[in-house]
């Protein structure tokens, strides 16, 4: 047996006419935390009710523990879900909602009292049994919901944007309290987000989706830093990206210059899309730099300032620095070998 | 704000068609009356001691008793009924509905009459039984309890699947994905779910189905022949055929008590938000 | 796959009950006897006879002007008291709504008998006028009910935004505010409309001797004997909400595309 809790095998979902996932490979290994990152329509929240077995694919298989379970009904997986906007019960109050799934179980009472309580004290909200739901805040909800969840101890925890109704300041502090939450529990999680900083922060792994496909799967860093295609790249974190022709190894052409870089394995005079991030241009003397430009616009970004540069062919910039250049300032442009990333065109 | 005044005809008409008149009953209910059945501003209880004799109590258990089972056979035929419906393509839904509340467009007096004739000695129902030998003479299925407890359910129905149905129609499909995803099979989803999160509509529905019926005297009058004697029927003969205002009243007070009580009762069940017909 | 099979027929079984008593109208209105219980060929006799009938005439007459006029009436002050109740303190509006709840929640015959008592004890003259203002008085609440969930989704900053821009608070309410919550306006007084037409219990009580309305006359009839003229009357009602039915789902279709 291999160490993959769920396995996604040739899964494709059409709905009506429309293909919402093509041939979705997918492995997730216990106790790690996956993230379905893409935005709205990608078939993330698809692909996650396929392994809840809300939906049926249309074709593949979905393994759970090395076992096929493409017919089990939801209820005979050891998966729970936390739903978009909670979905908790009105009419029950707080301890009830968590109960909810061990008196269906027919648990002992004492037992469903102390399971409840931990679960409480889990989620930081010891005392709150007797509340109803709607006396809840978002945030209050939101914990109600993960250990509604929890309390079942399955084996994998399914997220679909649980984040997404609170606001940014809650949002960051549940981030953080998720994370947390899942290595003292120390199952599985799989989440759903649109939110490209969500998914870096908490994730050991990253799978970015965009039309029903996979674009990459990876460590968040890895993610970010070696985006494999124009997608991803624009998708996470923000970015120039360009043209270029890759002359041969370590050393592409962008912009009429060629720079040095540290990539490789190219075939010689390919064309290619480079991805330069904005924190990794260097502002210098006009002079010293390897292409000239004009500032165009300097905005004030508390921790840094966001600058858009014009080059000598037109192409517009952006950079991050520390250190503010004026509007209208002729200035150079320094790009390490390090900061370049070639990726394969059409990928 | 300005727009208080707006408000004045409507308070001014309230005053003088909804509350006034309430108000001549009560008073009427306890007036005496004199030898030949005109108003004497008397105060006496004589109307509500009258009530209490035990052939006018048999009405009133009667009238509860056939209200209270066309309620129950609404909710049960009605119930399911609208989680059909609530279940169906949403293009479909709308027609469902509206199918079910197009009978309620057509006049009232004459869906009455349709069943007469359909239950009548001579009627379909009894002309073919007949000729398929089943029975060899008519069945009374007319004038009795039952045809009136049918023409209640056939007319109210509708008012006890309308409230059902928008609340079902409106529940969040993903509460039952989390009770599936928690565990529950499809009955215990029914029963601890669906079933309490529909009450206010349940309660609206019983509401609106007792109602009318407790109240009724057209289908007990029709269906029943006259044999099955009624609230509503004690009321309409005081006011137009036995010409005794003071009791009439009294017995509209009765009931309206009564249907205060029932609401309350039934109030409690029912959420805020509740689901009435809008 | 026998579950769906169950309810389909559960269905068709329910809505056979609410159809058959009317199906069954509709076939006897082309019945050539006069005795409703045989069938004695086809005929067209009863739609003609029906329309010289001038008691039938006179009572369907009553009915539709007292329907029309009694919603038009309802909608209007509905309207206009929603508006008031909406903008009132909370305390105010809860006096207001327990008093609009009052003939929703009354049954019928108690308004009936009710007003009755008080047409009477003002000396009024029993008929058209006074089952006219029996109506207007319990469609009016319907139409509030209506009217107000309208209000409450409505932006309250448009009507500001439309003064802002210079209406008069008159231009402000028929140019935005009454747009915007005409879906109420038009289900309450459809509402209204056929309430007043089904109503037996309030006409029943608030008329006096000569005015019919159909369902006072259908009630009169059936201690007589109903005439197959009735069977044809049902038929052509059924036939009018059954084309008004299908005319406002075509019209949904249409907004929605």
């Amino acid at each position: 047996m291999n160490d993959y809790i769920v396995e996604l095998k040739n899964i494709s979902k059409i709905f009506g006419d429309k293909a919402v996932l093509c041939d979705i490979d997918l492995s997730i290994k216990q106790k790690e935390f996956v993230t379905l990152l893409g935005p709205s329509g990608c078939g993330k929240t698809t692909t996650l009710r396929i392994i809840g077995g809300f939906e049926h694919a249309t074709t593949g298989d979905v393994y759970f523990e090395g076992k096929k379970v493409n017919d089990i009904p939801p209820f005979k997986r050891q998966i729970n879900t936390v739903f978009q906007k909670y979905a908790l019960f009105p009419h029950l109050n707080v301890f009830e909602n968590i109960a909810f799934g061990l008196k269906i179980k027919k648990i002992d009472k004492d037992v469903i009292q102390e399971k409840v309580k931990e679960m409480l004290r889990l989620v930081n909200l010891q005392g709150f049994e007797n509340r109803k739901i709607d006396s809840l805040s978002g945030g209050q909800q939101q914990r109600i919901a993960i250990a509604r969840a929890l309390v079942n101890e399955p084996k994998v925890l399914l997220l679909d944007e649980p984040l997404g109704a609170l606001d940014l300041k809650l949002r960051k502090g549940m981030q953080i309290e998720l994370k947390k939450i899942q290595q003292r529990v120390g199952i599985t999680f799989i989440y759903v987000t649109h939110d490209q900083e969500e998914a870096l922060t908490m994730s050991d792994r990253v799978i970015v989706m965009s039309e029903g496909e996979i674009q990459q799967i990876g460590k968040p860093e890895d993610i970010y830093n070696e985006p494999v295609n124009r997608f991803v790249a624009d998708f996470i974190g923000e970015g120039n990206i360009l043209d270029g022709c890759m002359l041969e190894d370590f050393s592409v052409k962008i912009q009429e210059k060629v720079l040095p870089c540290v990539d490789k394995g190219f075939e010689k005079n390919e064309m290619v899309e480079v991805l330069v991030r904005p924190e990794d241009i260097e502002i210098v003397r006009e002079n010293d730099g390897m292409m000239k430009g004009i500032v165009i616009s300097v905005i004030f970004k508390g921790v840094h300032y966001e600058m858009e540069v014009k080059d000598e062919l037109g192409f517009h910039w952006m950079i991050h620095s520390i250190h503010m250049s004026k509007k209208g300032q002729q200035v150079g442009l320094v790009i390490v070998p390090d900061a370049i990333h070639i990726m394969k065109k059409g990928a | 704000m300005k727009k208080k005044w707006l408000s004045i005809p409507y308070a001014l008409w309230a005053l003088i068609f909804s509350i006034a008149p309430l108000v001549i009953i009560a008073v009427y209910s306890f007036c005496s009356r004199s030898p030949y059945g005109k108003i004497i501003y008397k105060f006496t209880f004589e109307h509500y001691r009258k009530f209490m004799e035990p052939i006018y109590l048999n009405v009133l258990w009667r009238s509860l008793l056939l209200a209270m089972i066309s309620t129950v056979v609404c909710l049960l035929v009605g119930y399911p009924m609208a989680m059909i419906i609530s279940k169906a393509s949403l293009k479909k839904r709308n027609i469902l509905m509206m199918l079910f509340v197009l009978p309620l467009w057509t006049n009232f007096l004459l869906r009455t009459y349709a069943w007469m004739v359909l239950l009548r000695d001579q009627g379909p129902i009894n002309q073919l039984l007949l000729s398929l030998g089943i029975i060899d003479e008519p069945l009374k299925l007319l004038y009795n309890t039952g045809a009136v407890t049918l023409g209640m359910v056939y007319n109210f129905i509708p008012f006890m699947v309308l409230p059902v149905y928008s609340v079902l129609a409106k529940m969040d499909e993903c509460l039952i994905e989390a009770a599936k995803d928690l565990g529950a099979t499809s009955t215990q989803v029914f029963l601890k779910i669906t079933l309490p999160l529909s009450m206010p509509g349940v309660v609206s529905g019983i509401i609106m189905v007792f109602m009318p019926a407790v109240s009724t005297f057209v289908i007990s009058d029709l269906l029943g022949g006259g044999q099955t004697i009624l609230l509503g029927n004690l009321i309409q003969n005081q006011f137009l055929v036995a010409r005794n205002w003071q009791f009439g009243s009294a017995i509209s007070m009765i009931m309206m008590v009564l249907i205060v009580i029932a609401m309350t009762i039934s109030s409690k069940y029912k959420s805020e938000d509740g689901g009435g017909l809008w | 796959m026998v579950k769906k099979l169950i309810k389909r027929g559960y269905a068709l079984l329910v809505y056979l009950f609410l159809y058959l008593p009317i199906f069954l109208l509709i076939l006897y209105s082309f019945n050539d006897s006069k005795y409703r219980g045989s069938w004695s060929g086809f005929t067209l006799r009863w739609y003609k006879e029906l329309f010289k009938d001038r008691t039938i005439v006179a009572a369907l007459y009553n009915t539709f002007a007292i329907a029309i006029l009694s919603a038009l009436i309802a909608t209007i002050i509905g309207t206009i008291s929603a508006i008031a109740i909406h903008k009132m303190s909370p305390r105010w509006k809860m006096t207001f709504m327990n008093v609009t709840y009052l003939p929703v929640m009354n049954p019928d015959i108690v308004i009936g008998i009710s007003l009755l008592a008080l047409f009477v004890a003002l000396k009024m003259h029993l008929g058209f006028f006074t089952i006219l203002l029996g109506h207007i008085t319990f469609n009016t609440p319907y139409v509030i009910l209506a009217v107000l969930p309208k209000l409450k989704h409505l932006n309250p900053y448009l009507e500001e935004a439309a003064l802002d821009l210079g209406a008069t608070p008159m231009q402000a309410f028929f140019k935005v505010v009454l747009p915007e919550i005409m879906p109420g306006v038009v289900t309450g007084g459809l509402l209204a409309f056929t309430l007043s037409l089904d109503d037996f219990m309030v006409s029943f009580f608030t008329t006096g001797s000569g005015v019919n309305t159909l369902s006072i006359k259908v009630y009169s009839m059936t201690k007589l004997g109903v005439s197959p003229k009735i069977n044809a009357l049902s038929t052509l009602l059924f036939i009018g909400v059954l084309s008004l039915f299908v005319l406002l789902q075509s019209r949904e279709k249409n907004i929605k595309e």
